[in-house]
């Protein structure tokens, strides 16, 4: 066989932990059989799992690209590929490929800014990467801010990560906010969007969004209305996807295909795709 | 120019499938022309173009990508891939021939598609200049010629001959192969026949169909026409446009478990289906309005914008022809550009 | 050629347009060469005046349409049913698939429909059609103007014609017909009397053509679920392409079940399919079947009948009479 490589074609990776995270939500760690990292990614970029004989979906992936021993993805528990997951143990092999669509402009754009994460539900998941990134390289950017929201504390994701770790980093600051009230919490109760308001963020910052579209829609509407610009603000977007790499059709809006062009799209660029997203 | 006379076609089909498999359209048992592959006894169809365009070639309705061994937790990947034959497609249109160039923008852009690529580089395109298009043809609204086909050779069918041109290297090759049953011939009889079908070009009635409102840039103006309502409210959301489609490449990656082992396979999608973009937790695309908006912005505004201006549609007909409710890109194009 | 004229459905139309019976028609909009005819939904006297069309190529059956066109809508929708889309239209209001309330019926007697198919296999460069009373004068590229029989290109449904009954409507434009005692099952008749090899081949060129573009069933109006077992992911079925080549056969024959005792004959499957792939066959089989087996049954003679299949008598046929029946036939 003399044929080149073809994306389509995935390599075989094996789950190697699975972290329940909350009720539906869990963590898990891939590596290849021989125990490396599949591939090497930027933070934002996604990547295709599946089980062969149940279908293939594109994940984000979780770890940050400066994790060099495996990768992660914070899976929800919503389609039949991630419920066959959710009951996958450790040591069950998958096949993964890629890695697909754009990252964030985390060595040019976001180097030296402040930064503004704010999260809702599983939302965290594609931003973690970005955060660890960040925490990483805590020297290359300005203060952090991390808004994160969930519907309960139980879930919250990444929760022992965020009040061990991201918590006690110099310059890290974390506002965690559940919607309603709930024994044993004493942090803020409320939705993303308000909260972000009532915290009334400086626009020396660039913001990055990322839960669901009713979120992402009114987080957007309070950031600009205390006076962000749109081009500071980033995001990344779900669609059905196939390939991964422009071809299939799917994931086309307008001009762009979302698993190539996107995931993650700045504002401003997003107003000009038409409103089907 | 190679000369040949019509009457030793099957001595040239012969030639060519002894070294190479030819497909070429045949008349199949309903009256219509279909891309088969040549044997002994196959008659070339005097049809004016298939019903299924020769993409089908290139990228079939349904083909086998890998296969997958299970066993406890281990997974196995097994590359299925084979080489393409070499083949030849005999008789392509000039429309047809375009829509390879636009698949190729898609396929072979990186990260090129190895199945696609594998059988575009294995063959050799023989075109066929057109002398009796229909009244559903606007190729010439997409800048085609249809009296001077591309392809890897040319060719021009008179009532007694058919004349050969080649265009590329490989064309060269396949009439190197077939010079022993060609002659030498001047384009007398070549350019009688073209400036016969110009005039016929000029009186089509879609010859006046401009892409004057379409094109890179348009997406905000087109967005909210009111030709997306009018003309999606019948539609019936079946794939047919887009299977007859040449230029239509949207595909599903699929899993069939033979009980013996996973064959991942993909086929054909449309944009037209209700589940096309439907996602566990929903659908950027609720109606078929928005289903049949996507259709023709990709082909008029989109594609051209990703691909320097090169439209989508080759005006080939046959979602003129074969709309069980007779719509199609020549109405949406008229109504968006006004009447004539 | 129809004994109806635009004029007199254009009429008929902006009639009850204006005077408020109904908010909206269903109705056959001209297209660019003659046969080219698109359904539309006309709200404005303005539309129809313009666009509205009737000729023979309006074989279209609007009966399906209802079902979606009734659920949003403000007032009663107009709709014009030929003989044959009266079955349809019983049927579907056998099954509740639409409020009867909200439409306005008009029954259109019916000469026959042209297939496009059969006219573009005689003429070539179509540019526009005259409708007179001897025969069609298609208008060419090539050969000037060309005279066709309307015999030559009347569609297969309507040569083997059923009924030019009108078995429902609120008002009948024309004549009403008589249900006919047609040739419709002889075709049927000939592949039974195939042997199963025959028989096999038969169907397997035929259905060698299907691009599952899905069509026969989106047109039919007896496919009416909201959600198709064939669009379901987790049904194990769903395949946009024949995984291999007895697939797309069991779609046909798997819709073939799932409409049998339902399907009035219509034609529709046959008609949109691009394949030109005879369909209607299939489902032609099922009712001659139910007819020798339970008596004479057509669905959409009227609203309400209890098919064959759904119904029990004591005078049914036992299984191991049909299996035996089947064993003949083998």
């Amino acid at each position: 066989m003399n044929m080149r490589e073809d994306t389509l074609i995935p390599k075989v990776g094996v789950i190697t932990d699975v972290r329940i995270d909350t009720p539906d939500i869990k963590t898990f760690r891939v590596v290849t059989p021989d125990g490396k990292k599949a591939f090497d990614h930027r933070p934002g970029q996604c990547a295709m799992l599946s089980i062969p004989g149940v279908g293939e979906a594109m994940f984000s992936i979780t770890s940050s690209p400066t994790n060099t021993e495996y990768m992660e993805f914070s899976i929800k528990k919503c389609g039949c590929v991630t419920e066959w997951l959710h009951q996958a143990e450790v040591g069950q092999q998958l096949t993964i490929r890629g890695p697909y669509g754009n990252p964030f402009p985390v060595d040019d754009v976001f180097a030296g800014k402040n930064m503004l994460f704010i999260a809702g539900g599983v939302g965290l998941a594609p931003l973690r990467s970005v955060i660890n990134y960040c925490r990483h390289y805590r020297d290359r950017y300005g203060d952090i801010d991390i808004v994160y929201g969930s519907r309960s504390k139980d879930d919250l994701l990444d929760y022992k990560e965020i009040i061990e770790e991201w918590s006690n980093d110099a310059g890290v600051k974390v506002h965690l906010t559940i919607d309603n009230p709930q024994e044993g919490w004493n942090g803020h109760v409320g939705f993303v969007p308000n909260y972000v308001k009532e915290l009334n963020f400086d626009t020396n910052k660039t913001a990055v969004l990322c839960g669901p579209p009713i979120m992402i829609k009114f987080t957007l509407e309070g950031l600009c209305s205390m006076g962000f610009d749109k081009t500071q603000i980033y995001t990344t977007l779900e669609l059905r996807m196939k390939c991964g790499v422009g071809k299939c059709g799917r994931c086309n809006v307008g001009s762009k295909y979302v698993c190539k062009d996107g995931p993650v799209f700045r504002c401003d660029e997003l107003d000009e795709l038409p409103d089907e997203y | 120019m190679r000369k040949l006379s019509l009457e030793n076609i099957n001595k040239l089909f012969a030639a060519v499938a002894e070294d190479k498999t030819l497909y070429l359209p045949v008349d199949q048992s309903d009256g219509s022309a279909k891309y088969s592959k040549w044997a002994e006894g196959t008659v070339w169809s005097n049809a004016l173009n298939t019903v299924r365009s020769p993409k089908d070639l290139f990228f079939p309705q349904t083909e086998d990508l890998m296969e997958f061994k299970t066993e406890g937790k281990n997974i196995e990947v097994i590359d299925i891939r084979k080489e393409s034959e070499d083949f030849v497609i005999f008789g392509v249109r000039a429309c047809d021939v375009k829509s390879f160039e636009v698949l190729d923008r898609v396929f072979l852009s990186e990260p090129v598609d190895s199945y696609y690529a594998s059988r575009r580089e294995h063959a050799v395109i023989v075109s066929l200049a057109c002398s009796r298009p229909s009244e559903t043809c606007f190729c010439t609204t997409f800048g085609i010629d249809a009296i001077n086909p591309e392809g890897d050779v040319s060719a021009w069918k008179t009532a007694t001959d058919i004349y050969f041109k080649a265009n590329t290297e490989k064309g060269e090759e396949f009439l190197a192969s077939i010079e022993a049953l060609t002659e030498e011939s001047d384009d007398t009889a070549v350019n009688e026949q073209k400036a016969k079908t110009a005039d016929i070009m000029k009186k089509l009635p879609l010859a006046d169909l401009t892409t004057d409102s379409f094109g890179g840039g348009k997406t905000e103006e087109l967005w909210n026409n009111p030709v997306w309502d009018e003309f999606s409210q019948t539609c019936l959301g079946c794939g047919t446009c887009t299977f007859v489609c040449p230029t239509c490449q949207c595909y599903d990656i699929k899993d069939f478990d033979t009980g013996n082992g996973v064959i991942r396979y993909r086929c054909w999608d449309s944009c037209m289906y209700s589940e096309f973009t439907r996602m566990a937790h929903g659908n950027n695309r609720l109606t078929q309005k928005e289903r049949f908006r996507q259709r023709f912005m990709h082909k008029l505004v989109y594609y051209p914008e990703n691909n320097g201006g090169l439209f989508s549609c080759v005006g080939c007909g046959r979602c003129l022809s074969k709309c069980p409710i007779s719509m199609n890109i020549a109405k949406v194009m008229r109504k968006i550009g006004g009447d004539k | 050629m129809q004994k109806i004229t635009r004029d007199q459905l254009i009429t008929k139309a902006v009639e009850l347009l204006s005077n408020g019976t109904v908010s909206a028609v269903l109705g056959w909009q001209k297209g660019e060469f003659d046969y080219d005819i698109t359904p539309a939904v006309f709200t404005t006297e303005e539309e129809i005046k313009n666009n509205f069309v009737y000729n023979d190529f309006c074989g279209a059956n609007f009966s399906k349409y209802l079902v979606a066109k009734t659920k949003k809508l403000e007032g009663k929708i107009l709709v014009f049913l030929k003989p044959c889309d009266t079955y349809s239209f019983n049927q579907l209001l056998t099954e509740h698939r639409f409020d009867r309330e909200k439409v306005y019926a008009v029954a259109i007697g019916c000469e026959g429909m042209a297939d496009v198919v059969k006219l573009k296999n005689k003429v070539d460069g179509i540019i526009s059609i005259d409708y007179k009373d001897d025969a069609m004068y298609v208008d060419t590229l090539y050969d000037g103007t060309v005279k066709v029989d309307y015999a030559d290109v009347l569609a297969e449904r309507c040569i083997n014609c059923k009924s030019k009954k009108c078995v429902a409507y609120d008002e009948l434009m024309g004549e009403d017909g008589e249900v006919i005692d047609s040739a419709r099952f002889d075709e049927v008749a000939r592949l039974e009397a195939m042997t199963p090899d025959e028989r096999f081949a038969f169907w397997q060129n035929e259905l060698s053509r299907c691009i599952r573009c899905n069509a026969c069933r989106d047109a039919c109006p007896a496919c009416t679920c909201e959600k198709c077992v064939f669009d379901n992911p987790n049904s194990g079925v769903e395949n946009k392409a024949p995984a291999n080549s007895f697939e797309e056969q069991m779609f046909h024959i798997i819709r073939a079940y799932h409409v049998a005792g339902r399907c009035t004959d219509c034609g529709e499957c046959s008609r949109v399919c691009p394949q030109n792939i005879p369909l209607h066959l299939l489902n032609r089989k099922f009712i001659k079947d139910i007819n020798e087996c339970y008596g004479e049954y057509q669905a959409g003679a009227e609203v309400g009948s209890r098919a064959p299949l759904v119904d029990y008598t004591e005078g049914d046929l036992e299984p191991g009479e049909v299996f035996e029946r089947g064993d003949n036939n083998a």
